[in-house]
């Protein structure tokens, strides 16, 4: 199988020195679907933002087999989507479809395919009725589907998402694991919610403290009592 | 939904809503400029303007009073610099300055009350006005309401644990809140900034262009400019 992503002897310390992640050796297969848990400030967040150059620690990293350098970042960026864990972040234009579009315009895709791409997006996610709306009036969980709009819109090989399921109620929460369910990127899904990761996830990467504790099957790892305990999960 | 003043009327219906924003700008501005551009003493030329300004709040279907509420927001601001004609004795100043800043700001309740924000912004980023104050306003735009969510947390927040009763207290609190905003402020733009970064952002946001003038709107501003120019030249 391809490897999607490719992390070796990956260090990375914050601006003020605090360690964030040691030595972490990763590699994901093209199409799998890899859960990342453990603990608050475990660092999951701090390495999906290695994924696509936003932070550089002292390492190897490559997604699809391209080194994160400044020459690749177009390019590596337009494969990787980054969907950020407030939607508030993640939304920064006036209207929908110019979130939507911000990606592929930057692409520099035609109009034309521009127009298309965002409104494929916003079909997938179910929310094609909201396209001239304005972020602030969408309510929280439409706003988590357009921030998954706003990457699929880029069609990006690899999604890395950042607790996509956190403060939805269980309605939208189900509807959010059914709209995974069917996207067939490689992801990877920093996540608490132990149950999205038993129904979307194959694999399970047990991250604290920076370093990865385990990586196994989703099953293996989450019937695994002690472990989950040991790592306040 | 409480974060709509902004926008709302902007999106009802009326032939004014629909005029090309980038036509709809430049007949506004044109039309203030007309309006400083009159002499002082010629009353019944500001007559026929407030008229046609009436005419086109009619054409947009926005109720008066939401007109009339908004502008009387400014007038304090117009009386302010209409004083100092007062002080120095001069009525008809006073009254120039007062009837012109009035009408003029009439126009602008019009032009951006009939207008969708977002729209307004694209048009001004069209009609090139600079691109850094175009992004600035937009993230005004998007994120005032965020910001001003976060101030009411924080306030219910501090509501719910003060039992202090004592006034100096209370405004040290808020102090406090309004430092621990402007933090917050900054780590979101931060964060904005990796998402926009993300997503291929450098150093330029471009947004599709999808405005295309029509016969309607060149008749628009046409008509418009035509009634102005007979008040201003051939009436008075």
């Amino acid at each position: 199988m391809d490897k999607a992503i490719e992390i070796r002897n990956l260090n990375y310390s914050y601006p003020d020195g605090t360690a964030a992640l040691c030595d972490i050796n990763l590699d994901v297969f093209a199409g799998e679907c890899v859960g990342l848990i453990g603990p608050n400030g475990a660092g999951k967040s701090t390495l999906l933002l290695h994924l696509n150059g936003i932070l550089r620690g002292d390492s190897q990293v490559k997604v699809l087999d391209l080194a994160i350098k400044d020459k690749n970042l177009p390019v590596i960026r337009s494969k990787v989507g980054l969907v950020f864990q407030d939607p508030d972040n993640q939304l920064f234009m006036p209207t929908v479809y110019d979130d939507v579009a911000f990606g592929p315009i930057n692409m520099r895709l035609s109009k034309d395919e521009v127009d298309l791409s965002v409104k494929r997006a916003l079909v997938e996610v179910d929310m094609s009725s909201a396209i001239k709306r304005s972020p602030q009036h969408l309510s929280f969980g439409e706003k988590k589907r357009i921030s998954l709009a706003t990457v699929l819109s880029m069609k990006p090989e690899i999604l890395a998402l950042d607790e996509p399921s956190s403060n939805l109620d269980p309605k939208h929460r189900r509807e959010l694991i059914s709209l995974l369910q069917t996207l067939k990127q490689t992801k990877i899904i920093a996540t608490h919610d132990l149950q999205l990761v038993l129904e979307i996830c194959s694999r399970v990467v047990l991250l604290d403290k920076g370093s990865i504790i385990c990586d196994g099957k989703t099953r293996d790892v989450l019937s695994n009592k002690k472990l989950l305990d040991d790592h306040s999960l | 939904m409480r974060h709509s003043f902004i926008d709302a009327h902007s999106n009802i219906e009326s032939i004014l809503r629909y005029i090309d924003p980038r036509i709809k700008i430049i007949t506004f501005i044109l039309f203030i400029l007309f309006i400083i551009l009159t002499p002082a003493n010629s009353l019944g030329a500001f007559g026929l303007y407030l008229v046609i300004i009436l005419a086109l709040a009619l054409l947009s279907k926005i109720p008066f009073y939401f007109i009339l509420k908004k502008s009387l927001t400014v007038i304090p601001f117009v009386l302010m610099i209409a004083l100092f004609a007062i002080v120095s004795k001069d009525t008809d100043k006073f009254l120039n300055i007062f009837i012109k800043a009035y009408l003029a700001v009439l126009c602008m309740i019009l032009l951006v009350s009939s207008t969708p924000f977002a729209v307004l912004l694209k048009a001004l980023e069209r009609l090139r006005f600079p691109k850094l104050m175009v992004m600035i306003i937009s993230f005004m735009y998007r994120y005032i309401f965020v910001i001003e969510d976060e101030l009411d947390k924080m306030k219910m927040a501090k509501e719910s644990r003060s039992c202090a009763r004592s006034k100096w207290l209370e405004n040290k609190a808020l102090a406090n809140i309004l430092g621990v905003l402007f933090i917050r402020s900054y780590e979101r733009a931060e964060a904005v900034y990796l998402a926009m970064c993300s997503r291929g952002f450098d150093g330029e946001i471009r947004t599709l262009d999808d405005f295309k003038i029509e016969l309607k709107d060149l008749a628009f501003i046409v008509c418009v400019l035509v009634s102005l120019a007979l008040i201003r030249f051939v009436f008075i």
